[in-house]
């Protein structure tokens, strides 16, 4: 089976190669990137004005299965992940039971296999039952599929478990993902510590409580020669703890959400749940600290930290509400918007952040468009406007602080091992 | 001219000229108190939900009071007998209790933002009894009363507020109105207890209490609960009451006619001296006093009344 992408601009960092070119799928790999390929035998899609990027991969998601399944399922969410753009994701542990042992693992997989419009990749607990107390079985999980270990949703508070961690992590050159968050000094908090929850009379949650984690945990990284990843990094403070590791050589790279790079604490003002995300919506001198990061290559990658609740969940008062909101099918377009059109980097440094630089830190083979690669591909239509209509998310849940925005650029086919999973050209009208 | 929203979920966002316009509301309402007859007919038939999700008894009884002097009809609903504690939301409770067609919903609650929720989900009028660390409006409100009446004006006074400033409702609500209106505020207490971002607020800020008292105009004194000691914001109520409670001393250090306030209930010997609390300069009761006339004047504006219409009532 033959698929020809005509008149597209290709755009892959990794060949440094951006423009126009025809590229070609021959059985579910990438066969030839090149101008004017004859389309032979192969069916042809015409693309021109949309871009072919590698398949963007969503790093940090809660799919929710098992457990949690009125919230959302390996198939809701991974038909979510084909609308949005991404061609694979990784979830997180914090399932119920926690994927702590092989046999989740397997189940993730086996669900994915049968249920899911993209790949998923398993991420593996830290500790049993996600206790923080005593390693998972890090190797069975890793044997099984697992491409790195977290205990997300929950911080590895212990710093001797973390240091254990790091260490045992490197027999399967595995990351440990880590939510960074010092428990005594979050203690309760719901937003972010600043003016906006003084006026709003909400319990603040530090940066400062994400920045010495994340200083505990690169120390350890340093120490132990274990690779640290930190989720969904949110303080300009933590930023520039990750660039001085980086520059020293530790085995550090970090994430940002999308929701950190367009909205601050200003979002809670009317006490939305739909803007209450642990970390919170930080002050703007985060944000633009963040920024800076994405452009001068601190961060490896943007996920998005999708975590779908129910609208009843949602619906109750702040603080009682869960943290959350769902990221999947607006990450491409508010990233197209804030940061492409927004001039904070270009096109190719978001392939990098959204493909090439997740699938290295989980060292997958893909984020690539070389000859022989799987024919993993997003792609992107950059003048599309959209306006997010919550009600036709894929997925199952809708909390979302983004309802009702208009964004320029979007996603518009997701072509997984050259197979097009999800095709929104037709839909609305160009 | 009447109040621009339907609720009262705050202070900071009324206007100045609607602080003045409920304050002046509630002298028409204050002698009432004196007369014969401590009852006006201006809400008959108007249905008042008090809504209590966290203990209170004398804003409660405050507002049932003012209520029974417009001739409202008010229910009770708190949290030992409503369906909160089997586990209804607060959706569901607000739905319930629409249904029976309530015409005001007063709201006591834990958590800053709810009757906010009320608001945005619900179509009866919300009166917010204090919601959390955030907002205590009707508080502030009878402690600018209470000054005003004593004092003559707010704009150019000084006031100290002394005590958790962290956990205070009634803090921040009485920084949006006084320097809404013009005073100048300083707020006091151990670091701890100081909230970050209160400069945004308009207010000064200071954890030396000498420094704050100094030539007050009126000294506020905040509750302090003993909580607060086990979540390790200060050690002892000894060493609090020794660097923060208002005793006879300190107080010379402020105007020779300051007055000193206290939200209640006053924890006696921690921060505040009880010769103090019952001196002169102590204004405590009349704080309770000014409570019924403010809030009765609240009712009467959020109901569409208007300042000249509630004196020709007289």
């Amino acid at each position: 089976m033959k698929l020809l992408l005509k008149n597209a601009r290709v755009v892959d960092p990794k060949a440094s190669i951006d423009g126009a070119f025809d590229l070609l799928i021959e059985d579910g790999r990438v066969g030839r990137i090149a101008r004017n390929i004859a389309a032979g035998d192969a069916t042809t899609l015409d693309l021109a004005g949309l871009c072919v990027c590698p398949g963007f991969i969503d790093m940090h998601v809660h799919l929710r299965e098992p457990g949690q399944e009125w919230k959302e399922t390996i198939a809701t969410g991974t038909k979510a992940a084909a609308a949005g753009g991404f061609t694979g994701v990784a979830c997180m542990p914090n399932t119920q039971p926690p994927i702590d042992s092989r046999s989740v693992v397997e189940f993730v997989l086996a669900q994915a296999r049968e249920h899911g419009a993209v790949p998923v990749y398993p991420i593996g607990c830290v500790s049993k039952g996600q206790q923080g107390v005593e390693l998972a079985e890090m190797g069975d999980m890793a044997v099984a599929g697992a491409r790195g270990f977290s205990d997300d949703g929950k911080p590895v508070a212990s710093a001797g478990l973390m240091r254990r961690a790091l260490e045992y992590a490197r027999i399967f050159d595995l990351p440990v993902i880590d939510h960074c968050e010092e428990p005594s000094l979050v203690a309760g908090g719901v937003a972010h510590e600043g003016e906006v929850a003084t006026r709003l009379g909400l319990a603040g949650w530090p940066g400062v409580a994400e920045d010495v984690m994340v200083q505990r945990d690169i120390l350890l990284a340093e120490y132990t020669g274990g690779a640290v990843h930190i989720a969904h990094m949110s303080t300009g403070r933590a930023a520039d703890l990750v660039r001085r590791g980086k520059a020293a050589g530790i085995r550090v790279t970090c994430e940002v959400t999308p929701h950190h790079i367009a909205l601050t604490d200003e979002a809670i003002a009317g006490y939305d749940t739909h803007a209450k995300m642990n970390p919170p919506l930080r002050a703007e001198e985060d944000r633009a600290a963040l920024l800076a990061a994405i452009a001068d290559g601190t961060v490896d990658a943007i996920a998005t930290d999708h975590a779908p609740h129910n609208a009843d969940e949602k619906c109750v008062e702040f603080s009682q509400a869960p943290f959350g909101v769902v990221g999947l099918e607006t990450a491409v377009s508010i990233c197209l918007d804030r940061l492409v059109h927004g001039g904070v980097i270009g096109l190719s440094r978001l392939v990098e952040l959204m493909s090439c630089g997740p699938a290295s830190v989980l060292r997958l083979a893909k984020g690539s468009l070389a000859v022989g690669a799987d024919a993993d591909i997003t792609v992107l239509d950059l003048d599309h406007s959209v306006v997010v209509k919550p009600g036709a998310f894929a997925s199952k849940s809708v909390n979302t602080p983004f309802g009702g925005w208009t964004l320029r650029g979007a996603p518009v086919m997701t072509i997984v091992g050259g197979r097009i999973v999800h095709d929104g050209r037709a839909k609305e009208p160009r | 001219m009447k109040l621009s929203s339907p609720h009262l979920l705050g202070i900071e966002p009324l206007s100045p000229g609607e602080i003045t316009l409920i304050l002046d509301t509630a002298e028409g309402f204050s002698d009432l108190a004196t007369r014969e007859i401590k009852k006006v007919p201006t809400l008959r038939g108007k249905t008042v939900v008090n809504f209590f999700v966290e203990p209170s008894t004398r804003t409660r009884s405050s507002f049932e009071l003012a209520e029974k002097r417009l001739s409202a009809d008010s229910l009770n609903f708190s949290t030992s007998t409503s369906s909160l504690v089997k586990g209804e939301t607060l959706l569901d409770t607000l739905r319930n209790l629409e249904a029976m067609s309530p015409d005001f919903i007063v709201l006591r609650h834990s958590e800053a933002g709810a009757p906010h929720f009320l608001a945005r989900y619900g179509s009866t009028s919300i009166v917010n009894a204090g919601d959390g660390a955030h907002e205590h409006p009707t508080q502030a409100l009878l402690d600018a009363f209470t000054i005003r009446r004593r004092k003559g004006r707010l704009a150019g006074l000084r006031v100290a507020i002394v005590g958790d400033i962290l956990h205070s409702r009634v803090a921040r609500s009485n920084v949006h109105l006084l320097t809404k209106m013009g005073a100048e505020v300083v707020l006091c207490g151990p670091p701890t207890l100081l909230p970050r971002g209160l400069a945004g607020l308009g207010a000064r800020v200071t954890h030396r209490m000498d420094e704050a008292v100094e030539g007050a105009d009126v000294v506020m004194m905040l509750r302090i609960q003993r909580e607060r000691m086990k979540g390790g914001f200060f050690p002892t109520l000894r060493e609090y009451a020794t660097f923060y409670g208002l005793d006879a001393a300190r107080l010379s250090r402020a105007a020779s006619d300051a007055i000193v306030m206290h939200p209640g209930p006053i924890n006696r010997g921690v921060e505040i001296m009880g010769d103090v609390a019952d001196g002169e300069a102590s204004v405590i009761l009349e704080q309770v006093r000014s409570g019924v006339a403010v809030r009765m004047a609240v009712l009467y504006l959020l109901a569409g009344g208007d300042r000249e219409a509630a004196s020709q009532e007289r």
